[in-house]
């Protein structure tokens, strides 16, 4: 799962030692598929179907700010969907997402390679083609090599750049003595990524893989010179391919991006180059970044998770500030897993009762209320292709009903109730508060949970993801979030329904779904070369899944923007999990 | 004199070295203690998300496979010889003073800490000096004039500055003086060389902030000892052969009543320099109080252990100054 922002202070030891808590977003959005434009301001939710503020007016200083770090800055060692985002700023992968609103920016379109890739009839060799003209921002020129070199730095020196997903490292096909990566392994490199010439990079596979070009579209592709690269230090000295390039980087502080004289228009057909300069600042209270925000002071936060509840509601009160707002999906499910190979949810009608009995209204507003999530009844988003409504456990109001309840308890043979354990992430106040509420309404029907939280640094590791951990304490319920790494069914779906992604430790699959059927779809999927055909699948595995009653959809997250009238070139896309893309956005001031 | 200067400054070393072996200790030998293995150890050093490999480099670098007191000796011997670190195309060196090295952003903690130690003194120096002369000088005039309306009052004010936490006085002055009148608005820090006026005005809003909330103490702490300092003997007899009244409060009173005051202080202004969290948090100033929090957040340890040693340092060099400064403050201090 790509990592959205993930903010928690954790106690820690020495004498006096604080703790704080965190909390995340993540992203995506919705709204229509228009690819219109508005130069007016717009109103609510304005930036879900359209460009607003749409201008070509250049100069000023358009300003980030975020709470907390990134991971990194550096393309090939980032998770964050925010980075994915901001980094085609400095970086240009070979494909990215259409910088448009909503579902409009899902759609991928080739950025550093002149066309999407093109697939051989197998499905296991994919070639892409540079652009012509490609220059670094010292006026060198781009090759294919270094788009190879990239791929390989990422994906194959874990040791150094630790925090990316290593996606290609498990797809393409190793070497025969396997491959140590470019640091370990000074003069080799990996056999699978051919150049045959500066322009032509080709990928072989290990099987076929028909999501290979949304996977080409993260930052780990885009071009880095093997002379420039100086491992860990190069998050320094990044060597830009896109329109701007760092003038100043301050680890944890601040970086300040000025225009790539030698980034060439005529060879990037989605970019603008606008702002005279743009300051990223770090570690702004998010107190300050909503009323900078409010005030103009700054165009956008960087993480995009959306204000915090107090400036929500002083928003929420004033008209005018609330028509400068984005309530968009966040690619986002909230969910409670339940564990089917622990007692007696190995039994279905068990599960169904768990499904039944939620009320789910209670829990959205545990969760925040509306502004921060719809209620929920399949595992895909409705902002991911392929999402299709239907809701298999239908209650009036999605307000639960015992009866249909205490009937599957009657199924399952447990009339008389039983006792399980419910795990939530101690830092997630919400999480735990949504926890509480389920507590209180599977009580009713005679289920008696006890709640444990984890910290949620080791919630994949050592608990809840940690199938023989659950098993032993009887934790047959879970709590959980899960996005995206790219706006696909299978980019959704496969770390949670896949049963051979199950893991013993850092497992996300947590109701160990293991159904063949399942894991024959999603194999058909991924190999088919019709994308209409697999959008088709991944809704068929959704309602497989919930036939199966293993998941417990509980709010399809939603984030709260604001959109400072400073701003220009606004949008809410679901690409980058309803954050505002990043890639045009400019300033009035 | 001399001699008294030294055997303070020897003892405060050996506090730190005590210091370093019991911080040490937390972050090295308690967690084996609780059972964790150096896997889980070495992941510590890493952040969020540590790959196996990257667990195998700090297991080595850091040498979790050596025994304890050897890894307490590399661990002191790199804060005078510095350290160098395994991976990447090069190795890694941490300079001296070598506080560690963070694997998960592969920077030297020292320069890290280091660059944001000026943010820390402008903020603890500044509302220190606020605090002193506000604190002491409302703290006098209460004393002297106990019962008055200036006592009441300022002695309520002063109740309620120690009732509200930063968060809440920050939140409020930035609300109101950043945006509602944005008359101190776009508050960032500026090196006090390149701009002295800048450093002040976006500092005065943080200093105001922190010196609320401690000359609240300090007024409380004067007022009483000043109470009880002017009621003794000699204040009479001071005044009895016909000192002056400043003199008599000043000299003979203020001067008493200003050992307490020195003591906490030197507590207060230690702990400050040791981040001020609260502050740094609200009004987003990179200071070592964020570092600190920061480098919590992202479980980043080496960041953890560096800031607190810093912070010890600190505590211990403060306290060393006001052990100095008793000297001046009262004569009845023995030097030797």
């Amino acid at each position: 799962m790509r990592r959205s922002r993930t903010v928690a202070l954790t106690a820690l030891a020495a004498a006096a030692v604080l703790v704080v808590t965190g909390c995340t977003s993540s992203t995506k959005s919705t709204g229509s598929s228009s690819t219109s434009a508005d130069s007016s301001g717009g109103g609510a939710d304005a930036a879900t179907k359209q460009i607003v503020n749409v201008s070509d007016k250049k100069g000023g200083t358009v300003t980030y700010e975020m709470k907390g770090t990134p991971d990194s800055l550096d393309p090939g060692n980032t998770y964050y969907a925010y980075i994915y985002n901001f980094s085609r700023l400095y970086a240009r992968p070979l494909t990215t997402f259409n910088p448009a609103a909503g579902a409009d920016g899902n759609k991928l379109v080739p950025d550093l390679a002149e066309s999407m890739g093109k697939v051989s009839p197998d499905g296991l060799i994919w070639t892409y083609k540079l652009r012509a003209g490609l220059k670094y921002d010292d006026g060198t020129p781009i090759t294919s090599k270094d788009v190879k070199y990239a791929v390989e730095r990422s994906n194959f020196a874990p040791e150094v750049n630790s925090n990316g997903p290593t996606y290609f490292h498990d797809l393409l096909v190793d070497n025969p003595t396997p491959y140590q990566g470019p640091y370990k392994d000074k003069t080799g490199d990996l056999k699978s990524i051919e150049t045959p010439d500066d322009t032509t990079i080709v990928f072989h596979l290990q099987h076929p893989f028909a999501d290979f070009d949304y996977l080409v579209s993260a930052p780990q592709t885009a071009p880095v010179p093997q002379a420039k690269d100086t491992g860990a230090d190069y998050v320094k000295h990044i060597a830009s391919s896109g329109t701007y390039k760092f003038e100043t980087y301050e680890d944890g502080k601040q970086a300040v991006l000025v225009p790539n004289t030698n980034w060439d228009k005529s060879t990037d057909p989605i970019r603008k180059q606008l702002p005279d300069k743009i300051v990223l600042k770090m570690n702004i209270d998010q107190a300050t970044i909503d009323k900078d925000l409010l005030a103009g002071n700054a165009q956008a936060d960087l993480v995009g998770g959306g204000v915090d509840p107090q400036t929500q509601a002083q928003i929420l009160r004033d008209s005018k500030l609330k028509a400068k707002t984005d309530n968009a999906y966040g690619g986002r499910l909230v969910y409670m897993a339940i564990n089917s190979k622990v007692a007696p949810f190995d039994n279905i009608e068990c599960r169904k009762a768990v499904q039944f009995a939620l009320d789910k209204v209670a829990v959205q507003t545990a969760l925040g209320g509306p502004i921060r999530g719809q209620v929920a009844s399949t595992v895909l988003p409705p902002d991911i292709p392929g999402h299709q409504d239907f809701n298999l456990y239908e209650t009036k109001d999605n307000k639960g009903d015992q009866a249909k309840a205490k009937d599957s308890l009657k199924a399952c043979g447990k009339d008389g109730g039983f006792s399980t354990v419910l795990s939530a992430r101690t830092e997630r106040a919400t999480e735990v508060a949504a926890a509480t509420a389920i507590q209180a309404q599977l009580k009713n029907i005679g289920i008696n949970v006890e709640i444990q939280q984890f910290p949620q640094g080791k919630y994949l590791t050592d608990s809840a993801g940690a199938p023989q951990y659950t098993q032993d304490h009887n934790i047959g319920l879970m709590m959980m979030q899960w996005g995206a790494d790219w706006p696909t069914g299978y980019g959704f779906l496969q770390q949670i329904v896949d049963g051979r992604a199950i893991k013993a430790s850092g497992n996300s699959n947590l109701a160990q779904l293991n159904d063949p059927a399942v894991n024959k779809m999603l194999d058909d999927a991924a190999i088919s070369p019709d994308q209409a055909a697999r959008e088709k699948i991944y809704g068929d595995i959704d309602k497989k899944v919930m036939e199966s009653a293993v998941y417990v959809p509980l709010t399809d997250f939603k984030v709260f923007l604001y959109r400072p009238d400073s701003a220009t070139n606004v949008a809410s896309t679901s690409a980058f999990s309803g954050e505002y893309d990043y890639l045009n956005i400019g300033t009035t001031k | 004199m001399f001699a008294y200067i030294i055997r303070r400054i020897l003892a405060a070393v050996a506090l730190l070295v005590v210091v370093s072996a019991v911080t040490f200790a937390i972050f090295f030998l308690l967690p084996r203690i609780a059972g964790e293995t150096t896997d889980q150890l070495a992941a510590q050093y890493i952040g969020k998300n540590p790959s196996p490999e990257a667990i195998q480099v700090v297991k080595q670098n850091l040498g979790f496979d050596q025994p304890l007191y050897t890894q307490y000796w590399n661990f002191l011997k790199a804060l005078f010889t510095g350290a160098e670190y395994k991976f990447g195309p090069e190795p890694a060196t941490c300079h001296v003073p070598c506080f560690g090295y963070s694997f998960k952003n592969h920077l030297e903690v020292w320069p890290e800490m280091t660059s944001r130690i000026p943010v820390t003194i402008s903020l603890a120096i500044g509302a220190a000096v606020l605090w002193l002369v506000s604190g002491v000088t409302t703290g006098v005039i209460s004393a002297l004039k106990p019962r008055s309306i200036f006592d009441r009052l300022s002695m309520g004010i002063a109740l309620a500055g120690v009732s509200l936490p930063v968060f809440f006085t920050g939140a409020l002055l930035l609300t109101v003086f950043s945006y509602e009148w944005p008359i101190l608005d776009n508050l960032e820090y500026v090196d006090f060389t390149a701009d002295p006026l800048m450093w002040a005005r976006n500092l005065i809003l943080p200093w105001i902030s922190l010196a609320f909330l401690y000359s609240a103490l300090y007024a409380r702490l004067t007022r009483a000892g000043m109470l009880e300092t002017m009621s003794e003997d000699y204040i009479r007899t001071a005044r009895a052969k016909g000192l002056v009244e400043r003199k008599v409060v000043v000299k003979h009173g203020l001067r008493s009543a200003l050992t307490p005051i020195v003591t906490i202080f030197g507590m207060d202004l230690g702990l400050l320099l040791g981040g001020a969290l609260i502050t740094e948090q609200v009004f987003s100033l990179k200071g070592i109080g964020q570092f600190a929090v920061q480098a919590i957040s992202d479980n980043d340890l080496p960041k953890i252990l560096g800031v607190t040693l810093l912070a010890a340092f600190f505590i211990v060099a403060c306290n060393l100054v006001v052990d100095l400064l008793y000297a001046l403050v009262d004569p009845r201090v023995r030097l030797s």
